[in-house]
């Protein structure tokens, strides 16, 4: 039925997607707390550096991130003295280079939800003995859930569906950065039209039914927890 | 030596609050120094944006003072070197609206507060808390499901179980419409006399305040304008308290007879004695009365062929004028207690009323507060 290439594209994209998302959890966390709580004039400039992959063409984003990352780059330099080598065309190039086209789509609902919040849960749980880790764990995790949620879904789906800044940062090599949107791209190249439904038609499936758990849920849950 | 030492003591167990707090982005600023009772409750008492809750979040360390000194029995909560966050402060703090977690269950709320406390909770005190806030049916009910008073009950509850050595209410009432106050008030005095815990309680309502306080701070424009025993600062007369609501006096007394033909009860406070309409309490209890000013008028001698159950001697202190220019505001000595007679300028003059003058007082009605 799948090829062992088309099979391995899928099991790269989803090695990428997860590696990528849980990166994206771990940093976009404490962005989107800064965000949703600081009363600082840097708040307007980094949201909307945050935001720019909303709104950039893949191709630019990818541009800078493959200098960034060469070998005279201060990624690259970087990546270089720790004896990494350089990241483009490299798997764990294409995991930062998604972790920055990604960021948004994290970021903005845990800022909202923490938004949501408010300051007040926070404060109630401050005079109940619980210092800042507590308070997050046990107050802000829990009521910002649905939030922490949609941010992991659309930090997943959205990198399982890039494809200019791959081919910009990432190549098209197997197993390392050939992932399922490339490989369909390949198909079509080659005008193996079979093979590239099949990828696509998976893509299509996995897709909506992503979106619709994801929007069958937000119904039934306000950001503030399960009805 | 002796008189020092005791001070010092006094001064230690005392409560010292001192704050100077100006915000950025409006004109308040909170200027307070303030030594209060560590027993007991004492209100913070004042219209909207008088400073209440702002001095009750700096002592709670919720809000920061440029300024500020805060001893709680020797214990120091804020100085001009350190603060205490607020999570290492031990107080129970009861906000305005309902503030309950809404991810957990009444019962989990209570744990939360349990599990943090840092002090083992004797079973006794637990069951006496669920008892007295009545929340025993309840504590399975998720917290979204409770009524508006159920919730601030369970919220009192839980500031309880983390043993405070002070609890802080922010107008716990105020939320609430009229007969969920009625409905919480009374679990109010059940705790105060329950529980040794000192209370600070912010409000605008003189009913609560004169139900619950022993001791009043009224706060005016970020500054205390005046502060001492509920009988004392509701007794005066120049007092911007007064402005806005009916003059009367607060006296506590307990109940030494009871006059079963006539449903009546005797109530002494510090010696005098007053009769009212038999409430159902019991000999012994403690309770307040409040006197309406416009309820006293005064004779010079003593009448018998009067409708006027409580009739007591008194002795002019002061007279002032009232708002209404026709008016004046009479204030009265008794053994122990203060009373004051709103009457007219023609009466005043008619009786020749001058301070020192001794004379009747007549209590129409005397209302029994708690």
């Amino acid at each position: 039925m799948l090829s062992p290439s088309d099979l391995e594209a899928i099991w790269l994209t989803f090695r990428v997607a997860t590696t990528v998302t849980v990166i994206l959890l771990l940093i976009g966390t404490p962005i989107a707390w800064w965000l949703a709580r600081t009363r600082s004039r840097l708040k307007g400039p980094i949201s909307a550096i945050v935001a720019l992959p909303l709104v950039l063409p893949p191709t630019v984003l990818g541009f800078y991130l493959l200098i960034a990352m060469g070998p005279n780059g201060f990624i690259g330099q970087l990546t270089q003295e720790l004896g990494l080598g350089t990241l483009p065309f490299t798997f764990w190039g294409l995991i930062v280079a998604s972790v920055f086209y990604s960021l948004p789509f994290v970021v903005q609902p845990i800022q909202n939800a923490i938004e949501a919040i408010g300051e007040r849960p926070l404060e109630v749980a401050a005079t109940l003995r619980a210092g800042s880790w507590d308070r997050f764990f046990t107050v802000v995790l829990p009521l910002a859930k649905p939030g922490f949620i949609t941010a992991a879904i659309l930090g997943f789906t959205h990198t399982v569906g890039e494809f200019g800044v791959v081919l910009m940062i990432g190549g098209n090599i197997p197993g390392q950065t050939r992932v399922v949107s490339v490989q369909i791209y390949d198909h079509v190249e080659a005008l193996e039209y079979d093979q590239a439904h099949k990828l696509a038609a998976i893509m299509i499936i996995f897709s909506f039914l992503v979106l619709l758990s994801l929007y069958s849920f937000q119904r039934k849950n306000t950001l503030w927890g399960a009805k | 030596m002796t008189i020092k030492n005791t001070r010092m003591k006094n001064a230690k167990q005392g409560l010292q609050a001192k704050f100077h707090l100006q915000h950025s982005k409006s004109r308040f600023a909170l200027n307070v120094d303030l030594t209060l009772p560590d027993s007991g409750v004492t209100a913070i008492f004042g219209e909207s944006g008088s400073g209440k809750t702002t001095l009750l979040r700096c002592i709670a360390g919720l809000e920061k003072a440029q300024q500020g000194h805060f001893v709680m029995k020797g214990e120091t909560w804020q100085s001009d070197t350190s603060f205490l966050p607020t999570h290492k402060r031990s107080l129970g703090y009861v906000f305005q609206e309902s503030s309950l977690f809404p991810h957990l269950t009444a019962k989990g709320n209570l744990d939360y507060a349990i599990k943090r406390s840092g002090i083992p909770l004797p079973a006794h005190l637990y069951d006496q808390v669920i008892n007295l806030m009545g929340i025993e049916s309840i504590l399975a009910n998720n917290s979204q499901q409770l009524s508006g008073g159920e919730k601030q009950r369970v919220a009192i509850a839980r500031a309880l179980l983390i043993q405070p050595t002070l609890l802080l209410m922010d107008e716990p009432l105020a939320s609430l419409d009229n007969a969920r106050k009625h409905e919480i008030l009374p679990y109010l005095e059940k705790l105060k006399s329950t529980l040794k815990t000192p209370i600070l309680y912010v409000s605008h309502s003189v009913e609560e305040v004169m139900r619950l306080a022993d001791h009043v701070v009224l706060m005016h424009n970020g500054q205390v304008a005046t502060q001492g025993s509920v009988a004392d600062v509701f007794s005066q007369l120049k007092s911007p308290l007064l402005m806005n609501h009916d003059t009367s006096v607060i006296w506590q007394g307990k109940i030494v007879e009871q006059d079963d033909k006539w449903h009546l009860s005797k109530v002494s406070c510090s010696g005098t004695e007053l009769w009212l309409r038999n409430n159902g309490d019991a000999l012994g209890q403690t309770i307040r009365v409040r006197i309406l000013a416009t309820d006293v008028s005064l004779t010079l001698t003593h009448h018998d062929d009067s409708s006027i159950v409580n009739k007591l001697p008194v002795t002019v202190l002061d007279i002032v004028p009232d708002q209404d220019p026709a008016m004046a505001l009479i204030k009265l000595k008794t053994e122990q207690n203060t009373l004051i007679a709103r009457l007219t300028y023609r009466s005043v003059d008619h009786l020749a009323l001058t301070a020192g003058k001794t004379l009747w007082a007549q209590i129409k009605s005397v209302a029994l507060v708690r």
